[in-house]
């Protein structure tokens, strides 16, 4: 069994890298072979020579997204966690705002990131940090409070029976029932987080405001320095990817011995 | 006679939704005693039970605890679904209801490690509930149900989604237990041989509205054998509960037609 399992962590990694790989040397070759201009689609070669070229010039943008993201995510998740538990405390807390939280949801974010970054033109990080938050926070309040209310209920008689607090109860009863439901939102606004960044930057820089790896795109796709676009482009989707890698591991290692979600990827 | 340990006298219990759970329930529980309520579903026995353990009031009636003083704290319930936490392992599930009344894990490892011992457990103390068996997380229940030293055992079908083997040994061990530990056991199941093979009374219960129809005093020695199980003693206390529980049935449907 357990040389099985080795076998099988071996596959999950080497599958998807065939995969990747494959589709890399087609790209390539459809590029040769159709004798692309670099100007509309770069081959892979291109991209990642100038990946290496502009890496001084992109890092550092990288860099400003990737605080803009965590800062937005943390935000997110400290609210949104801070929400749920209200909401669990009573049905009527939940019944009266959680539909005001749907409609910050489903406010699409490019309509009012212009609004937000010219509330807050003086700080146009925090304005960034703002909309990335909007984008991120749902989905945590959202599966925060599902979990919180499905708190096994023999646990909670046996919890009453003993005469457990309201207190005792949320600590040692309700938030680690709602800590798998609360991973899953994790993972889901993590890449929100970003997303939301990108949005944001993207609004800003229409407006001339210089900001993160996002607004480096943006300029490169105006100057037509496709190339470089896709550069740019490739690091932000490979700052999503480890943010959900991550994010997995970390759900993962919590939930090792107990939940059907971590045990079952072992074999 | 001793001082009744508890009383329950005329006791209603009315649901909000309208459902008559209990009508003019009469139960008098001494020190010691292991009751039985047996009763087809709906009867209202786990509804008694719930009630003894201060999970919800009655409508109408009394419960009195004649014969102590600080009863809730020597209660202990355990549940159908053995109700542990799967994040926690086997000793820090038993030491939950200690947790609740703020006791340091330090100073209580010695009563958790005595409760684990009593159940047979000794070495699965790190284990999680999904590494157990069905038998086995049920022992866990047990063992933190007397890891509070209770006067009081609530037993709500606790065996009853075991398989008949790892249930008789359970049994046993039960019967054990409540011999040393000087019990007073309410135990609610539908198994009427495991009812007559545990109690020293069953309390038989019939449904719409929940009501007690016998209470029949199982005049067996405290330690009951596999021979217990076979003899016409047995049998005979078996037959006469079907034949309350029947009784009851025929008089309701004829009172509803």
């Amino acid at each position: 069994m357990g040389k099985q399992r080795k076998s099988g962590t071996v596959w999950n990694w080497l599958a998807p890298a065939l995969v990747g790989l494959t589709a890399i040397v087609g790209w390539d070759m459809f590029v040769r072979i159709t004798d692309m201009p670099p100007y509309l689609l770069p081959g892979p070669g291109l991209v990642l020579k100038t990946l290496v070229e502009e890496w001084g010039d992109l890092f550092p943008s990288l860099l400003v997204t990737i605080q803009i993201t965590v800062l937005a995510f943390l935000a997110a998740i400290m609210s949104g966690l801070l929400i749920a538990i209200l909401f669990a405390q009573s049905k009527w807390i939940e019944r009266s705002f959680f539909p005001y939280a749907v409609i910050l949801q489903t406010t699409p974010i490019v309509a009012i990131a212009p609004l937000i970054i010219i509330w807050l033109q003086n700080n146009t990080f925090m304005a960034l940090v703002v909309c990335a938050w909007i984008v991120a926070f749902f989905p945590i309040v959202s599966n925060t409070t599902l979990g919180l209310n499905s708190a096994d209920h023999s646990l909670q008689n046996l919890f009453e029976s003993y005469g457990a607090s309201r207190w005792q109860t949320l600590i040692y009863l309700r938030l680690p029932s709602a800590l798998p439901y609360f991973l899953g939102g994790l993972r889901i606004s993590g890449g929100l987080a970003l997303i939301g960044a990108v949005v944001a930057e993207f609004v800003a820089g229409t407006g001339g405001t210089r900001s993160g790896i996002a607004y480096q795109i943006l300029i490169s796709s105006f100057n037509l320095q496709i190339p470089r676009m896709f550069a740019a482009l490739l690091m932000t989707t490979a700052l999503g990817v480890a943010i959900f890698v991550a994010l997995t591991l970390l759900s993962d290692r919590l939930l090792q011995h107990w939940h059907e979600s971590a045990v079952q990827r072992e074999n | 006679m001793p001082l009744p340990l508890l009383t329950l006298q005329d006791i209603d219990k009315v649901y909000q939704n309208g459902t008559v759970a209990l009508q003019g329930v009469n139960l008098t529980v001494h020190p010691g005693e292991f009751i039985s309520l047996v009763g087809p579903s709906g009867c209202g026995k786990s509804t008694v039970l719930r009630l003894v353990a201060g999970l919800g009031t009655p409508t109408k009636g009394t419960m009195t605890w004649p014969g102590s003083t600080q009863q809730r704290n020597d209660l202990a319930f355990v549940f159908q679904d053995p109700a542990l936490m799967p994040w926690a392992n086997v000793v820090d599930n038993i030491y939950l209801p200690l947790k609740l009344k703020r006791q340091r894990l330090r100073s209580v490892r010695g009563s958790i490690q005595a409760a684990i011992n009593t159940v047979d457990l000794n070495g699965y103390g790190q284990s999680y509930p999904r590494q157990l068996s069905g038998g086995m997380k049920m022992r866990v229940s047990i063992a933190r149900a007397l890891v509070t030293k209770p006067q009081v055992l609530l037993m709500d079908e606790p065996f009853g989604a075991l398989d008949e083997m790892t249930r008789s040994r359970l049994n046993s061990d039960l019967l054990r237990l409540w011999r040393e530990k000087n019990w007073t056991v309410l135990f609610v199941t539908h198994n009427i041989y495991e009812a007559v093979y545990l109690s020293t009374r069953v309390v038989v219960m019939a449904a719409q509205p929940g009501r007690v129809v016998a209470n029949i005093s199982i005049d067996a020695p405290q330690v009951r054998t596999d021979d217990f199980r076979t003899s016409p003693q047995f049998n005979h206390y078996c037959r006469e509960i079907m034949t309350a529980l029947s009784e009851a049935e025929a008089a309701g449907t004829g009172q509803k037609r």
